[in-house]
């Protein structure tokens, strides 16, 4: 196997990673208009809520997602509740500051709790070689983790009620609302979906690599590359373009020292507003 | 009327006592307690209080007929420079620090060095390699690590006589520590003979090195030289053996110094660190206790071995120690004297200071040596020295599994 296969493969799973850590902030992002600047303290507080379960458990961690991904959907609601129910439909200032506020509180207690040390989860599923390379069993978990999680979104989006009505509310909130929708009680479970997806990424990201309460930043600026990419509110594109995204990655790093990895990316975001406005993956609307 | 004479004696008597008794020296530092070098830095400030400890209980420092009771002042610099700034300006203007010691790592040090040299205070660094710190004309800085350049020669010259055509590979933090390692000893491979056929410093804070691994893959390396610090280092060493390179040797800087790293398991397994000191080594010490006597009441205090950064910081104490009393004063002059004048060898090795005006304060007296984690029989890790030949306490294991 070539070295830039394999570099490309592992771009590839770590890429949908970034797309589940994007997800999250692409269906509240085009759900209600609101930049969820919790996403990267949430993101964190996943890859501590692993921790602290496989800690106490000591269960394989893949198994510890759909618990997580529970107390991710409460907590999100918890916080639509605490600061984005009073600035949805104002300006989007008002929405920056308010979730920035929660973030600001949770990387706080964070770092009281656990300081700004790493921490680790200290477990490994054996992997898969090739020639020369290894692909590690956590990359291949994670990846398919992620995979899972995102078409179990899409088939709750577009095959449940509840999904349809997130839909609904997302395309025109007043119709919906005339619609009997109670737009309220949609909202905050989209947001608190977003929440889970974000803390089911951290998770996920957990398993790969060491963290600390402030490594959630570095995700979150890719995930508002990943959502430009794919356009808002559009979760399954958010995959997609966190996959393309580890595939470039992946593409260009045998070629360059990975230490210019992030002008690339930055790069091609400012390409892709200029030439995709709406997003690669979004469709015109009339 | 006697009872009064008597009390009055006693208040003139404690008064007398407390004059010409105990008095205090403050010495400041920034320890890392939270950030990327928290592992490492509380190594070394173990060493510090330990040796704090120590030096009150047998009756504080003696000096100039004086006895002085040490009294360490720290703060947490959160691995982050601009911490350590505000701290030293802080412990030499506020707090009014008689001496200062360095924080942890190259970096942080050479931020304090400008704060000290600036107020004209005596630091003693440890944790600090780097050579640079020293060569821009300083007066008041001493350095107790070997200097950055020494870290990865041994490592050329041991697996010299172990593979003289091996592939080297250079995998190494972006950061100022491990660039004055690496920036002479890739020169240095390069004239004993070894192909270096990839080299790359990553940034700091990296977690994944799927990219960089990948690239060692396809140079075909058999071996890799580089690292930073315990949290890169560790990582590195973890992802290694997750995608199962197949090197035959690893030196990493710092990291495998730690008892941590012991949590690594398999992964931890043969990898080599060029260190300060070790437990095995030993020295006709002229000053202060022997090793094993400093490594069995740290293990008792802390409940684990001492690193080289925890030996570093208690010899940093040994030697301020030894040149107060050499002075008879902790004047900062005559102080300084004194550190220009050691020649003098601890439990930690030889410790000289250079003098000249070019690079006053750098280490010239101490060697470095190299340690390689091996299974013992009962399959438990340990660390063996395993160079120089004349210092070993186990062989090389090459290829190291």
């Amino acid at each position: 196997m070539s070295g830039i296969l394999a570099s490309m493969i592992d771009g590839l799973l770590v890429g949908a990673v970034y797309g589940l850590a994007a997800m999250g902030l692409s269906l509240i992002w085009g759900v209600m208009d609101v930049i969820n600047l919790t996403h990267g303290a949430m993101i964190a507080l996943g890859m501590f809520g692993m921790y602290l379960l496989f800690s106490l458990t000591a269960l394989n961690p893949y198994l510890l997602l759909l618990p997580l991904i529970a107390i991710g959907l409460v907590l999100g609601i918890f916080v639509y509740w605490l600061s984005v129910h009073w600035v949805v439909g104002r300006s989007q200032l008002m929405s920056l500051l308010s979730t920035f506020s929660v973030n600001m509180m949770v990387i706080g207690i964070g770092t009281a709790l656990w300081s700004t040390s790493p921490y680790n989860v200290n477990f490994s599923l054996k992997g898969i070689t090739f020639g020369d390379y290894t692909f590690t069993g956590n990359h291949i978990a994670a990846a398919s983790s992620a995979l899972v999680m995102a078409l179990a979104l899409e088939l709750f989006l577009y095959r449940t009620r509840p999904g349809k009505a997130i839909r609904a509310v997302s395309d025109n909130r007043e119709a919906a609302e005339l619609m009997g929708i109670s737009s309220t009680v949609v909202l905050a479970i989209a947001f608190g979906i977003g929440i889970a997806l974000a803390i089911g990424s951290g998770a996920l990201v957990s398993t790969l690599f060491p963290f600390t309460i402030l490594s959630g930043a570095g995700y979150q600026l890719k995930s508002f590359v990943v959502t430009v990419l794919a356009g808002l509110g559009k979760p399954l594109g958010a995959l997609g373009a966190g996959v393309a995204l580890g595939l470039l990655e992946g593409a260009v790093t045998p070629f360059i020292a990975v230490s210019w990895i992030p002008l690339i990316e930055f790069g091609l975001f400012v390409v892709v507003l200029i030439l995709f406005p709406r997003g690669i993956f979004a469709r015109a609307t009339t | 009327m006697l009872r009064v004479r008597i009390s009055l004696l006693s208040v003139l008597f404690s008064l007398a006592t407390s004059m010409l008794g105990q008095q205090t020296i403050s010495i400041g530092f920034t320890v890392s307690k939270t950030g990327a070098l928290n592992v490492d830095s509380l190594e070394q400030y173990r060493g510090f209080e330990l040796w704090r400890d120590q030096t009150n209980a047998a009756g504080g420092i003696k000096a100039g007929g004086k006895s002085y009771n040490i009294q360490l002042v720290s703060y947490d610099d959160e691995s982050n420079t601009k911490r350590v700034q505000q701290l030293y300006t802080r412990m030499i203007l506020q707090d009014k620090a008689d001496f200062l010691f360095s924080p942890y790592s190259s970096s942080l040090t050479a931020t304090a060095a400008v704060v000290t040299e600036q107020y004209g205070k005596v630091m003693l660094t440890t944790g600090a390699a780097e050579e640079k710190t020293y060569k821009l004309g300083n007066h008041y800085l001493y350095q107790m690590f070997a200097p950055a350049s020494q870290y990865l020669t041994a490592a050329v010259d041991a697996l010299k006589t172990k593979d003289p055509k091996a592939a080297v590979a250079f995998v190494y933090e972006d950061a100022s520590f491990s660039n004055a390692v690496v920036t002479p000893a890739k020169p240095y491979a390069q004239q004993q003979g070894f192909n270096v056929v990839f080299s790359e410093a990553y940034a700091p804070n990296t977690t994944d090195f799927s990219a960089i691994i990948d690239k060692v893959i396809a140079s075909k390396a058999t071996v890799l030289l580089g690292g930073g610090h315990y949290a890169d280092g560790s990582t590195l060493a973890r992802q290694l053996e997750g995608h199962k390179v197949p090197l035959k040797m690893v030196t990493l800087l710092v990291a495998p110094d730690s008892p941590q790293w012991t949590e690594l398991g398999d992964a931890g397994v043969g990898v080599i660190v060029p260190s300060q000191w070790e437990p095995q080594t030993s020295f006709v010490v002229q000053y202060g206790p022997q090793g094993a006597d400093f490594a069995r009441a740290y293990s008792a205090r802390y409940g684990t071995p001492p690193s080289y950064e925890s030996a570093g910081g208690y010899a940093c104490g040994l030697i301020l120690q030894r040149a107060i009393e050499q002075a008879g004063d902790i004047d900062t002059a005559k102080v300084s004297a004194a550190l220009n004048a050691t020649d003098i060898t601890t439990f930690y090795g030889k410790t000289k200071f250079a003098t000249d005006p070019g690079s006053h304060g750098l280490q010239i007296g101490h060697a470095m040596v190299l340690a390689q984690w091996q299974k013992d029989k009962a399959g438990k890790l340990t660390k063996e020295v395993v160079w120089p030949l004349g210092a070993k306490s186990a062989n090389l294991k090459y290829p190291m599994r």
